[in-house]
């Protein structure tokens, strides 16, 4: 008896998985622990994406490879999934979506399901979709009600005869699926009612319970995601968005913005962003804090534009011309991307530096489950004042923090240069001035330790084996340590990948094996933490297709170790 | 009177004779004939020597990256719509550099005056071609002559939906007053392009030859009629000083928003409920 079960539903492009995403994940949350994430190819219509929902006894929140049921959308669903299915597995589809020969060599059970027949049977051949759902939804014993108002909710902009329609199509769906009870033990979850988000979704809330009121971007996957979200909540929060000609014209917005006295976000993936870098660097020299959320996929060029990767590190640390300070929060689980987002434009106001979000396509895209809780209104707090007559923009400071003020806002007067400058903001040439300059610029690299974020160890305090890992691998190594642990592993959530605080060197000083978990191909992070921290990494576990970590594989790799 | 104005003893890091400096006393004598206050209005400039503008001027002012002032200004102005907004450079760094920027700004029509100093050659970078240099023009790059067409950046701005275009030279100061001035009263995007002398890196388009290929619109000149006025701004035989278009029938940038439809607040000046962000979160069951 399964206690956990992976669903897959493999289709094409426009085939309405996204909907039914949102439908089930919702309603599955109601009773069980779930997690949804989905692969899509980079085209609008056709090809083959699929959708993996996960509902488990425990919370779960990665990407798992083996499938136990699997449903077939077309003919050409098949092809990339023989790998994901064992014997256990159960293969739901319209008898020809499966050609003779994969039949043959087919190692789960092939189910023929004549899902279309079922949706002419409810009135239409386009309600096959929610066939769909109500036989997922018979086969966890979901709440009928629950489900048959979200349809109807759904649906509220159509007629009465189209709801009850689907009501039909979902309760034939449902029938059907109560046979498939006894494939699993999931046990319904006893807990307090849990939220459902996207990384995205997380990470918009953040940003407005950081006081974003500007967003300004050039689209790019999957940046856009955070684009698109927040842009549907500008008219009630009263966020000035503004998708910019380009990725230069966007950052220098956003930072015309924050000069203004606006919070303003720019959110991108990595090629975009190589864009900005020259807007990164006068952010530092002006002092006007900016905050960029980059959404990473692989590259290098276009890359893999709707897969994932963690290749952007690097480009982040190092993004601009010159030295200035800056900080990098790398959340791997809502609560941090909410938290983190609220927190980059607070501490980003406070420092006067460039904040940024680094995420990537599988935290942002997939759906999580977290308790609720109250956002903090500290962050909403401004540390912009209000000028006086003699006002210098960068007066020189015991904290090397000049107070800042905004044009229009008290007597005085706000000059920002890119030039180096003097107190006043204007262009000099002094040596002397260029060397007080820098270092009270540099200095607030120190000053950022005062605030940083610490990671998060999970696991036996007394380990000897220590993960390492940065970002949204956080769900699948934190599923490792609970399932799989060894008593004698743990994993180290890095949270604020870089600058780095000295105290999370003491992490790795009892651990004999570091084993270092990163979704690229150079182990970016080991170079940082043998750099910043002087911590050498025994083995790296790297993966680099535009896939996350699978559970499977963390398990597998382990093993060795 | 000298609020605008520089301490005397600010130096100035321009050469004797150039141009901008006839731009400098122009451009201060009409914020304060206009009695604006100066910590209301806002300067964004790019890189250049034009872009140095704003350390002369008494104001708040935002001096960023090359080619970058128009994003920059119109973000200031989106944000607090209270700010009068100047952008102000030179003409590689705003139609060379920012070209894109300029392209796509026109068609926003912010209500920001841009200020292009157009002395058809890069000086800070000491001499080499500008996007408006004339066809064989000869500089220590392009040693053979420039080859490639100059950009003519009113008729290009008025197919883009400019309601402002205006050309302006800078050995009239009083035509060039007079521009600002309409340029400030406009409400939308204003673009004035001075023509000037470049006295150090440009023997070709001096203050002579610019006095010989200018000359002042008609007095009886409709700056209404589009098509008339784009013959005036293609005519690059002979230039054409004055506001050569303008129209009141569109409506800028801020105002086009839903925002600023509904709420003319600034948005600088709102306060975000964090319970309003705990009632978004929360409707995520």
């Amino acid at each position: 008896m399964k206690h956990e079960l992976a669903i897959v539903l493999s289709g094409e492009a426009g085939q309405g998985l996204q909907t039914i995403e949102d439908f089930l994940v919702k309603a599955i949350s109601k009773s069980y622990y779930v997690f949804s994430t989905h692969e899509v190819m980079s085209r609008v219509r056709g090809g083959n994406n699929t959708l993996e929902i996960r509902i488990s006894n425990t919370p779960v929140a990665a990407y798992r490879s083996h499938i136990d049921f699997l449903y077939l959308l077309n003919n050409h669903s098949f092809y990339r999934i023989p790998k994901r299915v064992a014997e256990d597995s159960l293969i739901f589809g319209e008898p020809d979506f499966i050609t003779q020969e994969e039949r043959d060599h087919i190692v789960g059970t092939f189910v023929p399901f004549t899902l279309s027949d079922y949706a002419k049977k409810a009135g239409s051949i386009l309600f096959g979709n929610t066939v769909l759902f109500g036989h997922i939804a018979g086969m966890l014993t979901l709440d009928q009600d629950y489900c048959h108002t979200l349809i109807r909710n759904r649906f509220s902009h159509k007629s009465d005869q189209v709801q009850d329609d689907n009501i039909e199509a979902f309760n034939i769906g449902y029938q059907l699926g109560v046979a498939y009870q006894s494939h699993h033990n999931l046990k319904t979850r006893e807990d307090v009612p849990l939220l459902v988000l996207s990384g995205n979704e997380a990470l918009g809330i953040g940003a407005l319970g950081g006081g974003c009121n500007f967003l300004t971007s050039y689209p790019m996957s999957p940046g856009t995601g955070l684009l698109t979200y927040l842009a549907g909540k500008m008219n009630d929060f009263g966020v000035f968005v503004e998708q910019a000609e380009d990725e230069i014209a966007a950052l220098n917005m956003n930072i015309g913005a924050w000069y203004a006295g606006a919070r303003a976000l720019t959110t991108t993936s990595g090629g975009g962003f190589a864009l900005m870098e020259e807007a990164v660097s006068l952010s530092g020299i002006t002092e006007t804090p900016c905050v960029i959320h980059i959404a990473q996929r692989p590259g290098p060029g276009t890359g893999l534009p709707t897969r994932t990767a963690q290749e952007d590190l690097n480009l982040a640390i190092y993004a601009g011309h010159g030295e200035f300070p800056r900080f990098i929060y790398a959340p791997g689980h809502l609560k941090d991307a909410i938290e983190l987002a609220q927190k980059a434009f607070y501490f980003a106001d406070k420092y006067q530096v460039p904040a940024f979000l680094l995420s990537d396509q599988f935290l942002v895209d997939s759906k999580f489950q977290m308790a609720p809780f109250e956002l903090d209104s500290k962050y909403l707090e401004s540390f912009v004042i209000k000028s006086d007559k003699d006002y210098k923009r960068y007066a020189l400071t015991e904290d090397s923090i000049s107070p800042r003020g905004i044009p229009g806002h008290g007597e005085g007067l706000v000059k920002c240069d890119s030039d180096e400058h003097t107190e006043a903001g204007l262009i000099t040439e002094s040596f002397d001035v260029r060397i007080q300059m820098n270092e009270k610029r540099l200095s607030k690299q120190a000053l950022l330790m005062a605030d940083y974020q610490y990671p998060e160890l999970i696991g036996p305090k007394s380990y000897k084996k220590l993960m390492v890992g940065w970002g949204s691998t956080y769900g699948v190594l934190k599923e490792y340590i609970d399932q799989y642990g060894d008593g004698e592993t743990a994993y180290l959530y890095v949270k604020q990948p870089f600058p780095l605080h000295k105290d999370v060197k003491r992490y790795f000083d009892q651990a004999d094996v570091i084993v270092n978990v990163e979704n690229n191909a150079t182990a970016q992070f080991s170079k940082i933490l043998l750099l910043e921290l002087g911590v050498a990494v025994t083995h790296n576990l790297l993966k680099y297709n535009g896939e996350p970590f699978s559970i499977e594989e963390i398990v597998a790799y382990m093993k060795e170790v | 009177m000298k609020y605008f104005e520089m301490d005397p003893s600010t130096d100035i890091a321009w050469c004797p004779g150039c141009g901008n400096f006839s731009i400098r006393k122009a451009l201060i004598e009409v914020l304060q004939e206009m009695d604006l206050d100066p910590t209301q209005v806002v300067m964004a400039s790019g890189i250049g020597q034009a872009a140095k503008m704003p350390q002369y001027i008494n104001t708040n002012f935002f001096n960023g990256l090359h080619g970058r002032a128009l994003p920059v200004a119109v973000a200031i102005k989106a944000a607090n719509p209270d700010l009068t907004v100047i952008a102000e450079g030179g003409d590689g760094d705003m139609y060379g550099e920012g070209g894109n920027h300029f392209i796509h700004n026109v068609r926003r029509n912010p209500d920001i005056v841009h200020i292009v100093h157009d002395n058809m050659v890069y000086g800070l970078t000491k001499g080499q071609a500008a996007p408006t240099s004339p066809l064989e023009f000869k500089t220590p790059v392009q040693v053979n002559g420039v080859i490639n067409d100059p950009i003519n950046a009113l008729p290009l701005a008025m197919t883009l939906g400019a309601t402002f275009v205006a050309r302006a030279f800078s050995g009239d100061t009083d035509g060039l007053k007079k521009i600002l001035a309409a340029a400030f009263s406009h409400e939308g995007y204003a673009l004035i392009d001075i023509l000037h002398p470049c006295v150090s890196f440009n023997k070709v388009n001096t203050f002579k030859w610019f006095k010989e290929h200018s000359y002042p619109l008609e007095e009886d000149y409709d700056s209404s009629d589009f098509e008339a006025a784009m013959k005036k701004a293609l005519d690059t035989e002979k230039f054409a000083l004055g506001v050569i278009y303008q129209t009141k029938s569109k409506i800028p940038f801020n105002k086009r928003t839903w925002l600023y439809k509904q709420d003319a607040t600034p948005i600088v000046k709102r306060k975000r409920d964090i319970a309003t962000v705990n009632a978004l979160f929360r409707a995520n069951s």
